[in-house]
C-alpha cells in the first residue's frame, strides 16, 4: 500500500520538461560541394616505368586531373585549387590532417597511390569525409597501363555514386555524327569518343550519309541509319568487335531507329503513302511488327526503361505533340499540352522523366516533363537545338545546337552541348569537327 | 593475230584490275575502335578504415570519462570495489592503435552512431510531417495535371499517400481533444519565429542537397537530433534514421543524410539565441528535400 502511494506521489511530482525544439529545413542552396583532389602519389621507380611506357611525366597527376575535370563538369562538385593544398600527396594518402583540409574549406578529399606492379597499373584511391574526419571509401584498380584514362573515369564514377547516391556517368562513350564542309554539302561521318571528348575516332569515311546513331542500353552495340543508293538502311555496329551488319532495307523513308531496353528489338518509324507509323523489328528473327496505324505522322518512338510503354510524337491532334502508349500500341494518350510544337521524346533511363525538344515562338527548347505530362521544365533555349540523349544515370542530357548563318551564309556550326536536370550546368562538349545527333552509351562496366 | 591480241589485252586488263583491287590502300579498313579493357576492382577499405572521427572520438572519450568519474564517485561513497570490466571497456575506445587492429571486422561504410531510441522519434516525425503532406496532396499541382494510366509507380505512390492521409487525419482528431494551453510541449519551449528563421537562413547557406536525384517518396526526409554547447557548437549528433542509411538500396537516402550532416557540421556554431541554453541545448532538425527534388 505504502509502495503504491509512493509511486502515485512520484507520478504527481511536476517535472521541469523542456520538450525538444524542432526546426524544419525545406530549402538548401545549389552551391557545388567543395572537395580536394590530391594528386595520386607515385614512387620514383613506378614514375619512370610509366614515363617510358605512356610518355607521361607523372601518371598520378594525370589521373587526378581526369577525376577533377569529371567531377567539375557534373556541376555538383567544386574541386579546389591544388595551390591551396597544405599536405603532400604521399602523406595525405596515408593519413590526412583533417584540420589542414578543413582550413581550405574542403568537405571531401580524394587521395591515392599509383604503382607499377607486374607490368600492370595499380591505382589505389581513398575518399575522406573531412567534416566527419573519416575515410568513407577505399578501392584499388589493376589494369594495363594504357587503360589509365578509364581508371580515372571509374574513380570519378565511384566518388560520384558515394556522394550522390546515384550511379555516375563518366565511364561512358558518346557516338555522334561528325560533320564537315559547307552547310549545303555536309560530309557526315559516324564518330565515337569518351564522354569527356577524349579518344575520338571516326567510324565511317563519310561517303554515305549517316543519321541518328543510337546505343543499345545493355551492350556496346549501335544502330544507325545510312543511305545506300538513296535507300535508307538500318545498320547494327558492334563497338567491341568492330563488326557491322545491315538489319534491312526499308521502303520509303525510315526514321530514328532505337533499341528496346532489353536490346532485343529496334523501334523506328516508316513513312509510306503520306503517313508515317511506328514499327518494331525483332533482331533475332527480323520480324517487323506495326505498332501504330493512324493517318497522321507518328515518329521518334522511345521505350520506357521497363519496356512496357512507348513515348512518341504525332501530329494527330493537328500539331506535333508527345504521346505515350502501351508497347502493343494500345491506350494512346497525349501528354504534352503546352504552347508550341513538341518532338523527339526520350524516356529517362531511371523512368521518371521524358526529355523533349520544343519549338515555340521561333525558338527551340530542350526540356523535361514527368511521364504523365506534368511538371514541364524547359532547361535551355536557343536558335536551333534538338535530339536530347540521356546519360545512363538520367541526370544529364546531351544534345546538339546549331548557330545562325550570317547574310553571306557563313558562320554556321553545329556543336554538342550537355545540360543537367537543374538547368544551370550547361557545357560545350568538345569535338574535333562539327557534330550532331549524339547518343550516350551505358556504363562500360567491367 | 587479232584474236590473240584481244585475248592478251583482256587477260592483261583483268590482271591489272585484280591487282589494283587487292592493293592495301584500296581495301576497306576495319573499324578501329579502342577496345574496352577490363579493370580489376579490389576493396581496400577494411585495411585502413578509421571507424571514429578524431573529434567525435574526443567527445566520446570525454563523455565516457565523465560518466566513469561519476560512477566512481558513487562507488567510492558506497565503498564498493571498482568494476574492472567497465574500466577496460572505456580503455578500448580510447586507444587508436587498438581500433586499427579491430577494424578488420567492421564494415567500411558503417557510421558509428549512439544507440538511442529511434523508434519513438520516428513515429513523432511521421505524425509531424503528415499534415503538411496532406495539404500538399490536396492542392491541385498544375493545370495540365492528368490521370496517369501507365505509370505503375503512381498507384503505389497513391497508396502511400492514402496511408499518410489517414495518419494525418488521426493526428488531427487527437489534437482536437487538447488545446494549446493544455499541451505541455508548447509552453515556453519553442524558438520564436525570428530565432527559427535565423537558424533556417544560416543552414540554407550550408546545405547543398543532392540536386537532380530521383524523387523517392519516403526517402526525402532526414531527421537529426543535435546537442549543442552554449556557444552553438555541436557536441553530439544523432541521425534518427541511421538504420535506414545502411539498408541496401537506400543510397539516395544515405547521400541525402550525409549532406545534412555535412551542412550542420559546416555551419557550426549555429545561430542560437544568446540566452535560454536549457531551452535549445537539444534541437531536432527535419530536413525535407521533397519540394526541392520533386520540383
Amino acid at each position: 500500500m505504502i509502495k503504491r502511494l509512493i509511486i502515485f506521489c512520484i507520478i504527481l511530482i511536476p517535472t521541469n520538461v523542456f520538450a525538444l525544439i524542432e526546426v524544419d529545413i525545406t530549402r538548401g542552396n545549389m552551391n557545388p560541394l567543395p572537395l580536394a583532389v590530391s594528386p595520386l602519389s607515385i614512387d620514383e621507380n613506378s614514375r619512370k616505368s610509366f614515363e617510358k611506357i605512356l610518355k607521361k611525366e607523372n601518371i598520378g597527376s594525370e589521373i587526378s586531373i581526369i577525376v577533377e575535370n569529371n567531377l567539375r563538369s557534373s556541376g555538383i562538385f567544386e574541386p579546389l585549387s591544388k595551390d591551396a593544398f597544405l599536405q603532400a600527396p604521399d602523406i595525405a594518402n596515408l593519413k590526412p590532417r583533417f584540420e589542414d583540409w578543413n582550413l581550405i574549406k574542403a568537405q571531401a578529399l580524394i587521395t591515392g597511390k599509383v604503382s607499377y606492379v607486374s607490368e600492370r597499373l595499380r591505382v589505389e584511391f581513398r575518399l575522406w569525409d573531412i567534416l566527419a574526419g573519416r575515410e568513407i571509401m577505399a578501392l584499388a584498380f589493376t589494369t594495363v597501363p594504357s587503360n589509365w584514362r578509364r581508371v580515372g573515369h571509374i574513380i570519378s564514377d565511384k566518388i560520384y555514386e558515394r556522394l550522390t547516391g546515384e550511379k555516375g556517368y563518366f565511364d561512358t562513350r558518346i557516338i555522334y555524327v561528325a560533320e564537315e564542309g559547307p552547310k549545303t554539302q555536309r560530309k557526315k561521318k559516324l564518330a565515337i569518343m569518351d564522354q569527356d571528348g577524349a579518344n575520338n575516332k571516326f567510324l565511317t569515311l563519310g561517303n554515305e550519309l549517316v543519321l541518328t546513331p543510337r546505343f543499345n542500353p545493355t551492350s556496346q552495340m549501335v544502330t544507325y541509319l545510312s543511305y545506300f543508293k538513296n535507300l535508307p538502311r538500318v545498320y547494327l555496329l558492334d563497338i567491341e568487335t568492330g563488326t557491322q551488319e545491315v538489319v534491312g532495307d526499308f521502303p520509303g523513308m525510315t526514321f530514328a531507329p532505337r533499341f528496346s531496353p532489353d536490346g532485343k528489338k529496334i523501334i523506328m518509324s516508316f513513312a509510306k503513302d503520306g503517313k508515317s507509323d511506328i514499327y518494331t523489328m525483332d533482331l533475332e528473327n527480323r520480324i517487323v511488327e506495326r505498332i501504330t496505324n493512324h493517318p497522321s505522322i507518328d515518329t521518334s518512338p522511345s521505350y520506357s526503361p521497363n519496356g512496357k510503354f512507348i513515348a512518341f510524337n504525332s501530329d494527330r491532334s493537328g500539331y506535333q505533340q508527345i504521346y505515350i502508349m502501351k508497347n502493343d500500341g494500345s491506350e494512346i494518350k497525349r501528354i504534352s499540352f503546352g504552347n508550341g510544337i513538341y518532338g523527339t521524346p526520350v524516356w529517362s533511363p531511371r523512368g521518371d522523366l521524358i526529355a523533349f525538344t520544343k519549338l515555340h515562338n521561333g525558338k527551340f527548347y530542350i526540356g523535361v516533363m514527368r511521364t504523365d505530362g506534368t511538371g514541364e521544365r524547359l532547361l535551355t533555349e536557343n536558335y536551333y537545338q534538338e535530339a536530347p540523349s540521356w546519360s545512363p544515370n538520367g541526370r544529364v542530357l546531351i544534345f546538339y545546337r546549331e548557330t545562325k548563318t550570317n547574310a553571306k551564309g557563313e558562320g554556321f556550326s553545329a556543336k554538342l552541348w550537355s545540360i543537367d536536370l537543374t538547368g544551370y550546368n550547361e557545357r560545350l562538349v568538345a569535338t574535333p569537327t562539327d557534330a550532331s545527333d549524339p547518343s550516350w552509351s551505358s556504363l562500360l562496366g567491367n | 593475230m587479232h584474236i590473240g591480241l584481244v585475248i592478251s589485252s583482256v587477260l592483261h586488263g583483268t590482271l591489272i584490275f585484280v591487282t589494283a583491287m587487292s592493293l592495301p590502300f584500296l581495301a576497306k579498313k576495319p573499324i578501329d575502335i579502342p577496345p574496352i579493357v577490363s579493370v580489376e576492382l579490389i576493396q581496400i577499405a577494411e585495411k585502413t578504415n578509421i571507424p571514429f572521427a578524431p573529434k567525435a572520438k574526443k567527445i566520446i572519450e570525454k563523455k565516457k570519462k565523465k560518466k566513469l568519474k561519476e560512477k566512481e564517485k558513487k562507488l567510492v561513497s558506497e565503498q564498493a570495489p571498482p568494476k574492472k570490466v567497465k574500466k577496460s571497456k572505456t580503455q578500448t575506445v580510447v586507444s587508436v592503435d587498438d581500433q586499427k587492429k579491430k577494424i578488420d571486422n567492421q564494415k567500411p561504410e558503417a557510421v558509428p552512431l549512439p544507440d538511442k531510441k529511434p523508434d519513438i522519434v520516428e513515429t513523432k516525425k511521421e505524425n509531424k510531417q503528415n499534415p503538411d503532406k496532406l495539404d500538399k496532396d490536396l492542392t491541385p499541382k498544375s493545370e495540365h495535371e492528368k490521370e496517369d494510366l501507365f505509370d505503375s509507380n503512381k498507384l503505389e505512390r497513391f497508396l502511400v499517400d492514402k496511408k499518410k492521409e489517414d495518419r494525418a487525419i488521426e493526428k488531427l482528431k487527437k489534437n482536437d481533444k487538447t488545446t494549446q494551453d493544455q499541451d505541455p510541449s508548447l509552453v515556453g519551449n519553442k524558438l520564436t519565429a525570428t530565432e527559427e528563421e535565423a537558424l533556417q537562413a544560416q543552414i540554407f547557406h550550408c546545405w547543398t542537397p543532392p540536386w537532380g536525384m530521383k524523387y523517392v517518396p519516403g526517402d526525402m526526409l532526414v531527421s537529426i537530433q543535435i546537442n549543442l554547447d552554449p556557444n552553438g557548437n555541436i557536441e553530439e549528433m544523432e541521425m534518427l534514421d541511421h538504420k535506414k542509411m545502411n539498408i541496401p538500396g537506400k543510397q539516395k537516402f544515405k547521400a541525402l543524410a550525409e549532406s545534412v550532416r555535412r551542412a550542420l557540421l559546416a555551419c557550426q556554431p549555429l545561430n542560437v539565441p544568446s540566452s535560454g541554453y536549457e531551452r535549445w541545448k537539444k534541437i531536432k532538425f527535419n530536413f525535407d528535400a521533397s519540394e526541392m527534388i520533386e520540383g
